[in-house]
């Protein structure tokens, strides 16, 4: 920032308040850390889906009641809407000019993608623990 | 940009009035691999798969209200159109993985050069062909 030579103020004045809040890393690494953590998560899905492409609900419901893939798939299911809204919050701050349409389409699918990743895992839950 | 010496528009003509390229202009820019990579490969192929989750939330959900709704899904996924949008999910997901952790190499600052870039483009184009192959293989 430039400071005028015949302000009065001095230049901590000046720069108080204007510097980092400490939180300007903040979105990108949760965008590389979800990134990081779906790699596993995926790899390990697609198998599971793989496993599960011919089988009855009884199968996919013994399956779903194992402790370990009720971890796995709430882990991938958190990650992977984290991620989504992460990286449409990007491309929509980058593409729409118009202010109001850009901070309104960022709060609707951070708001769709908090709403689908909390339908899924309370599904999740009701099949694992039975009704 | 070789008709950088002699620039025909004032578009040409950076804010300073200095000669020199401007941010590539995804309309007229013809990009190199790694961009259209970066940009159809990859956020193209984001904004695919947050329509795709839609398919993830229906088929967990229809397994939460019961074996009727868990079959409708399971029907539909079975139907030709439903194998295509599958398919369709499955290349996105592979690409976007593949185009994904080679950003995560360019975060940790490797594989800058032209040379790098130019052969992970083949191993990302390669790698994502090559799973999505698999999975069917092993699919069907």
């Amino acid at each position: 920032m430039m400071i005028k030579p015949s302000s009065l103020r001095s230049p901590l004045g000046h720069a108080r308040g204007l510097g980092s809040a400490k939180n300007g890393t903040h979105h990108w690494w949760a965008q590389r850390l979800t990134a990081l953590a779906l790699i596993p998560l995926t790899a390990w899905i697609i198998y599971s889906i793989l496993g599960l492409a011919d089988s009855s609900y009884v199968e996919f419901v013994t399956w779903l009641r194992n402790p370990l893939n009720v971890t796995l798939l709430v882990l991938m299911v958190a990650a992977t809407f984290h991620h989504a809204q992460l990286g449409a919050q990007v491309v929509l701050e980058d593409y729409v000019s118009n202010h109001a349409w850009r901070v309104g389409s960022v709060i609707a699918v951070k708001f769709v993608c908090a709403a689908l990743a909390v339908l899924c895992i309370v599904s999740i839950i009701i099949v694992a623990f039975g009704r | 940009m070789s008709t950088a010496a002699k620039p025909t528009t004032t578009r040409a003509i950076g804010a300073h009035g200095a000669n020199r390229p401007l941010s590539p202009h995804l309309q007229v820019y013809r990009m190199p691999l790694a961009a259209l990579l970066s940009i159809a490969g990859h956020r193209v192929t984001g904004c695919g798969l947050v329509f795709g989750l839609l398919l993830l939330t229906w088929w967990l959900t229809a397994a939460a209200y019961g074996e009727d709704a868990y079959g409708v899904v399971m029907s539909f996924i079975g139907s030709w159109f439903g194998q295509l949008i599958l398919f369709g999910f499955s290349v996105a997901l592979y690409f976007h993985l593949c185009t994904g952790v080679r950003h995560l190499f360019w975060d940790a600052g490797k594989g800058f050069e032209i040379a790098d870039t130019q052969r992970s483009n083949q191993i990302v184009l390669a790698s994502a062909v090559i799973l999505t192959v698999i999975t069917w293989v092993a699919a069907l």
